[in-house]
């Protein structure tokens, strides 16, 4: 395999009889944009849970750089490269905005628990260190400012960014975004696309979005992969993608 | 920015060490000086014992989020595994200040251990059943530590579960005899030892939660999924902080048995455990501080009360809900907002301000 970082075989799911996904392909160059489109319920987040290893798949397999992911464990296929937010909010929202990014910074600046109790030197340098991590990753986002709020206290749309920081903190391979721009109002979405261009460029980020706003998946994506009932309906190009008319047929019926 | 909350947070601990140590230099005078009444003086090392229950317990409650109910069973581990040995070294380790801290490490090391084994298969669970299965392990504990026989001749140690099982020898001493316990402890606890062994857990206590491990367990708490996916070791985190309580609450089982003379098991039951809760709650979940104060004034409250000899539980109950109430109303938090000590100083200062002004204009 040449460039692909992220590549899935046959991957599928079933919750008893109901398949909820099956033989997902997919194949995600390193540094490409990718939208996963598709109406609602039709496996999106599962797709995203099976890839970050919240379910086992039960047929197929997800390889990232080349190593097999699926089966392992949440947190393994973090360690591994994959981070990710969620559709519904999901923060640390009684600890500050800096300290949410420093949880994502927890495998990546290490010292003892007795480092920690008996204050060494050791944890006031990687303290220090984590700060400026983390107050960077904040100031991508314009949330530096709010670096000591508790994060259930920050606007809608500022939570949305702080997942994402969160996310970037423990230095990903692959991002997933599960519809990073819901809620939010359209000059938001279009701050949030300047955010995602700038996270793919400065950061040499791999990105997997699922989005419903279709300005920001055709702003943003090169490519897409639509998803209905389980099953690809179509993948390729966006543009050619979203004049396909199985795919309006799927979104706005006939 | 964050070194100016880093110092808000240091500050606000040392002003918990600072009102420990005063407290401590208040009450040891008036001990000393012989004006505190005997009863009250009785009640300083249980105060200690109770303190570090509380801060303790808050870890699990407060800052992992999981409601505990066997915290006196930990406790009861604690006072007995310290017990038998102070027992057993009595008469071999002269130093009573040195036979005293290593019961205090036996004692609690021996509540971490049995925190770690109870831990492992219960920390899978959370909310109402994990309570249940703790409320239970707590029983279980005690009613174990019930029916212990343990004696020791020159043959060394025996223990069995009932009296005509330990069959001493003619130079055999019997420590523990089932329901009835030990007697003739050692006391070797001292309000002194006592208030160093709360700043300790103070001091381990708010170290822990201001650092790397005290933040993922912290993410635990908030959100387990996020915690997951952001590379949060879920059960090694849930087990620290749980191993950390245990840990000190078997030192607090260690201080408060060592402060008399008979050690049985009534004193490390089901309604301990509820106390220590309540001193958590009442003081605020996550709150350290307001833990202390609850677990003071909660012990204190009862001794006071007893001139109302029958009413006393009733009184008690009513202070019970009016902290509730003081607590949690949004309405006489704005009262205790307008009379805090900061805002008359803060009122005092500016009128002072406006006087020399008034002052300077003439």
């Amino acid at each position: 395999m040449s460039m692909a970082l992220l590549e899935t075989k046959n991957l599928g799911i079933s919750f008893g009889g109901l398949k909820a996904v099956s033989d997902f392909n997919l194949t995600i160059e390193k540094g490409q944009l990718y939208g996963l489109i598709g109406p609602n319920g039709a496996g999106k987040t599962t797709i995203f849970n099976l890839l970050t290893g919240v379910y086992k798949p039960t047929e197929g397999m997800a390889e990232l750089d080349g190593e097999v992911i699926t089966g392992k464990s949440p947190v393994e296929i973090c360690k591994h490269g994959v981070a990710r937010t969620f559709q519904n909010i999901r923060l640390f929202k009684d600890l500050t905005v800096l300290d949410n990014v420093k949880v994502g910074l927890h495998n990546n600046y290490k010292y003892s628990l007795l480092d920690g109790i008996f204050r060494t030197p050791k944890y006031f340098k990687t303290e220090k260190a984590m700060n400026e991590k983390a107050l960077e990753l904040l100031k991508v986002f314009d949330l530096d400012n709010e670096a000591q709020f508790l994060a259930a206290n920050l606007p809608y749309g500022k939570q949305r960014k702080l997942e994402i920081a969160r996310a970037l903190a423990t230095e990903p391979k692959l991002l997933l975004l599960d519809e990073p721009a819901a809620g939010m109002n359209p000059n938001e979405t279009q701050e949030l696309m300047d955010n995602i261009r700038f996270i793919r460029d400065e950061f040499d980020m791999t990105i997997l979005l699922i989005e419903h706003d279709m300005r920001l998946v055709s702003g943003i994506c090169e490519e897409v992969t639509v998803l209905n009932f389980g099953q690809v309906l179509a993948q390729g190009e966006t543009a050619q993608v979203l004049n396909d008319p199985a795919v309006i047929k799927a979104y706005i019926g006939e | 920015m964050k070194s100016l909350l880093q110092k808000k947070s240091t500050r606000n601990n040392l002003i918990t060490y600072g009102a420990v140590i005063v407290f401590y230099a208040v009450f040891q005078t008036l001990a000393t000086t012989g004006s505190l009444k005997s009863l009250y003086k009785g009640l300083l090392v249980p105060i200690c014992a109770y303190v570090i229950l509380a801060v303790s317990l808050n870890l699990t409650v407060g800052i992992l989020g999981e409601l505990s109910l066997g915290h006196a069973g930990f406790m009861c581990i604690g006072a007995y595994s310290s017990v038998i040995f102070s027992l057993a070294t009595h008469e071999t380790i002269k130093s009573d200040f040195l036979r005293f801290l290593l019961a205090l490490i036996i004692g609690g090391v021996c509540a971490a251990i049995f925190g770690i084994i109870i831990g492992v298969p219960i920390l899978r669970l959370s909310g109402d059943y994990l309570a249940i299965v703790t409320l239970a392990f707590g029983e279980i504990i005690k009613n174990i530590c019930n029916v212990l026989y343990i004696g020791y001749d020159s043959n060394g140690f025996q223990v069995g579960i009932k009296d005509s099982s330990v069959q001493l020898a003619e130079d055999g001493k019997m420590i523990l005899k089932g329901a009835m316990g030990a007697s003739d402890i050692p006391k070797d606890s001292t309000f002194t030892i006592g208030i160093i062994l709360v700043l300790i857990t103070l001091f381990v206590v708010f170290n822990f939660v201001d650092s790397r491990a005290g933040r993922a367990v912290m993410s635990i708490r908030d959100n387990r999924i996020a915690a997951q996916s952001t590379g949060i070791n879920i059960t090694k985190y849930k087990l620290l902080a749980f191993t950390i309580s245990s840990f000190f609450a078997g030192i607090a089982g260690t201080l408060y048995a060592h402060n008399y003379s008979i050690l049985t098991t009534k004193k490390y039951d089901y309604n301990t455990s509820i106390a220590i809760l309540v001193f958590v709650v009442l003081g605020g979940m996550g709150n350290i501080r307001g833990s202390i104060i609850a677990a003071l004034i909660l012990t204190v409250l009862p001794e006071i009360l007893r001139g109302f000899s029958e009413y006393r539980m009733l009184i008690y109950s009513v202070v019970l809900i009016a902290m509730m109430i003081y607590n949690s109303s949004p309405k006489l938090q704005g009262i205790k907002e307008k009379y805090s000590i900061k805002r008359i100083l803060d009122a005092k200062k500016r009128a002072k301000a406006l006087g020399e002004n008034e002052k300077e204009a003439e």
